[in-house]
């Protein structure tokens, strides 16, 4: 803890402290991006490296393969990076406590092969499968989690030894490498289907109506208390921008991105995209407006301060750990659908690297107490389109593995200077 | 002194394992008065700082807050009793903001999420009770901040809950000159608001400069307790380091049996 002996520095000449009256801080635009810059250079940098990452990549694809650029290839993207995303989504959980989570990549595997052989091996329906799917994520979680909080073991250790375990798991559910295919048409249509075109407007209609809501509610709030406030401009600068980005992704998705129609029609947002949304929206919600995602944090930044706060730490870290692997679970059916089903390589191989990566790439801190779950999105991209770019481009999957970790690498670079610019300080 | 002491301890012992740390100690702590805890390295002072606070439950002996006699067996009891402890190490969370700090493990909440506004008006309303003008924004993370700033959050947050007892464990041990007048004013501040006010210190000058009274411990026994303008610096030294000074202190007697 560096919080007693940080070293001296003249406080500067602040404004009092008075809110109610005159101008409290923050109120205007130039006072928001002074805060920002003043963040930036104080080590945060939030999802700036992977937003300008994400353009830069995008640019540069557009320029060299301009089907990149194609509404198939855009749609494509989507469902490619959707399962990692789901996992990626859950390690922020595990993440931001400074812990780590190696097995999710086969615990996304373990659930998939649940699913796979409750659907097609035994019949079951497709809701009660993936219950089943989800309660096998569940109690995975909290075996690692009472493993980590309760007996004390490092999580690397807990988890990479359920990284082999959960290996052997899926090729034992697999009985030696079968493939059970799926042919459940629901479960198939999560990563295969599209909204169709109104049911994409209207979905997207809801979502800015309630972010515009819940915005517009909590800066009335805050206004008619005399608190300091985000100005009503960048206010409507962040909701335009939401409704332009997400109304030019349906545009496009919308497009007839089928090479031969006459063969069958495809268009519309895929589904996996409003599923990916709910969970970024709840996720985002549960850490920044709920006492438990408070938590996490206060665990991620200072273990002995919260316990002293009578926060129930074993609790919160178990949590995450269910969380991760919950969310795991929704990566393994997002990938079994995406698949068409399931062989022992479901969620091996590279798959945990890339979620990792994902959520580093995306500006969660692997030191634990920094982060969101729109890294994981926003990381995810950044993975989903270097792969995406670099097939396009031909090169062979050894190129494409080493500029992904070549990516992650920065991103844990930029990560580590980061927090050591924080704490000098 | 006729008035009831809010804390009043009596022949505390406390022992951990085969070592005695505390033999029968006496101290009382009044409303409106700094308290100054002072004892040289192994004195004791943190011990009963603990066993005030509930984390070390105590052997035998008499706690009494506001003249009744109450069980202290965990941090909580003594939060629901209104002590707060400041400890050394500010036990904050370098990620979150000022008004998450405060409220942190008590968070207000509205229906399933957390009210922010109410927090943030709380936490500025306590500030503003202690003349705190040095923090530009309630919403600046903690990292931001330096380290008086830091033991301003950390004793702000212990005066948030209506508290009446505040014990602050070398507040000044890590800060410039500038920095430890205005934490020693804020210290002055609680005790003029009406808390009683326990602070521990090794710095001579803050001792004299602030407390009302100077609780001295030597080895696990009460030296003295005195009324600050009635003893020297040098009488208060000899205390902490021989436990008595003159005709005050421990008997000879009484003396050297402490590890």
């Amino acid at each position: 803890m560096n919080s007693a002996i940080a070293p001296q520095k003249p406080d500067k000449p602040n404004r009092p402290l008075a809110p109610g009256d005159g101008a409290p801080a923050g109120t205007t635009v130039r006072d928001v991006c002074r805060t920002y810059v003043e963040r930036l250079r104080g080590g945060e940098l939030g999802s700036l490296p992977a937003v300008g990452g994400l353009v830069v990549l995008c640019v540069f694809f557009a320029v060299l393969r301009p089907v990149f650029l194609s509404n198939l290839n855009f749609a494509n993207l989507l469902t490619q990076s959707a399962g990692s995303i789901a996992i990626a989504m859950g390690l922020v959980f595990v993440l931001l406590l400074g812990e780590i989570d190696l097995s999710a990549g086969y615990a996304s595997g373990v659930c998939a092969a649940v699913l796979a052989i409750l659907l097609t091996n035994h019949g079951w329906p497709w809701y009660a499968a993936t219950a089943a799917a989800m309660l096998t994520g569940a109690a995975i979680g909290l075996l690692l989690g009472t493993l980590v909080a309760k007996v004390g073991i490092p999580s690397f250790v807990v988890t990479l030894a359920a990284f082999l375990g959960f290996q052997g798991i899926v090729l034992i559910l697999l009985k030696e490498g079968t493939n059970v295919s799926i042919k459940d048409p629901t479960i198939l249509a999560i990563a295969n289907d599209n909204l169709s075109p109104v049911l994409g407007w209207a979905l997207l209609a809801v979502c800015v109506v309630a972010v515009v809501a819940l915005q517009l509610r909590r800066s009335s709030d805050r206004r008619k208390r005399g608190l300091p406030g985000i100005p009503s401009s960048v206010l409507a600068a962040r909701i335009g921008a939401i409704v332009v980005l997400g109304g030019t992704a349906v545009y496009l998705l919308n497009q007839e991105r089928s090479r031969n129609v006459l063969v069958g029609s495809l268009k519309g947002v895929p589904i996996v995209v409003p599923v990916i949304a709910a969970l970024l929206l709840l996720g985002t919600l549960t850490l920044q407006r709920t006492g438990f995602g408070l938590h996490v944090y206060a665990v991620g930044g200072s273990p002995e301060a919260a316990r002293r706060a009578g926060i129930n730490v074993a609790f919160i870290r178990i949590s995450a750990f269910v969380i991760c692997s919950c969310l795991a679970a929704v990566g393994g059916i997002i990938a079994a659908s995406r698949g068409n089903s399931v062989d022992p390589n479901t969620g091996g191989s590279n798959v945990l690297l890339l979620a990792v990566g994902s959520a580093v790439i995306g500006g969660t801190s692997l030191f634990g107490g920094r982060g969101r779950v729109v890294d994981a999105v926003l990381g995810g991209l950044v993975v989903a389109v270097i792969q995406n770019g670099m097939g396009l481009m031909g090169y062979s999957s050894g190129v494409k593995y080493a500029v992904t970790g070549s990516v992650l690498l920065v991103a844990a670079g930029v990560d580590a200077l980061s927090r050591r610019r924080s704490v000098q300080r | 002194m006729t008035r009831t002491p809010i804390l009043e301890l009596r022949g505390i012992d406390k022992s951990f394992g085969a070592v005695q740390v505390l033999h029968d100690v006496a101290l009382s702590a009044y409303a409106g008065e700094v308290t100054a805890l002072v004892g040289d390295n192994g004195a004791g002072k943190s011990t009963l700082v603990k066993c005030i606070g509930g984390i070390h439950p105590i052997d035998a002996g008499d706690y009494l807050f506001e003249g009744r006699p109450v069980q202290v067996h965990s941090p909580r009891d003594a939060a629901e009793l209104g002590v707060e402890i400041v400890y050394q190490d500010l036990a904050l969370c370098d990620n979150l903001d000022i008004v998450q700090n405060m409220f942190l493990g008590r968070e207000k909440r509205r229906g399933a999420f957390l009210d922010d506004s109410t927090m943030e008006e709380m936490a500025a309303a306590t500030l503003k009770g202690l003349s705190v003008r040095t923090v530009k924004s309630l919403r600046q993370k903690v990292s931001s901040l330096s380290g008086g700033q830091r033991q301003t959050v950390a004793i702000a947050k212990a005066v948030l809950w209506n508290s009446k007892l505040v014990i602050l464990d070398e507040p000044t041990a890590a800060l410039g000159v500038a920095q430890t007048a205005q934490v020693l004013e804020l210290v002055r501040r609680l005790a003029d608001n009406g808390l009683a006010v326990v602070l521990i210190s090794h710095n001579m000058n803050d001792v004299f400069a602030v407390s009302d009274r100077i609780a001295a411990l030597y080895l696990g026994r009460m030296a003295a307790q005195v009324t600050t303008s009635d003893v020297t610096h040098a009488q208060v030294v000899e205390l902490i380091t021989s436990g008595r000074s003159g005709d005050l202190g421990l008997t000879t007697t009484a003396n050297g049996a402490a590890a």
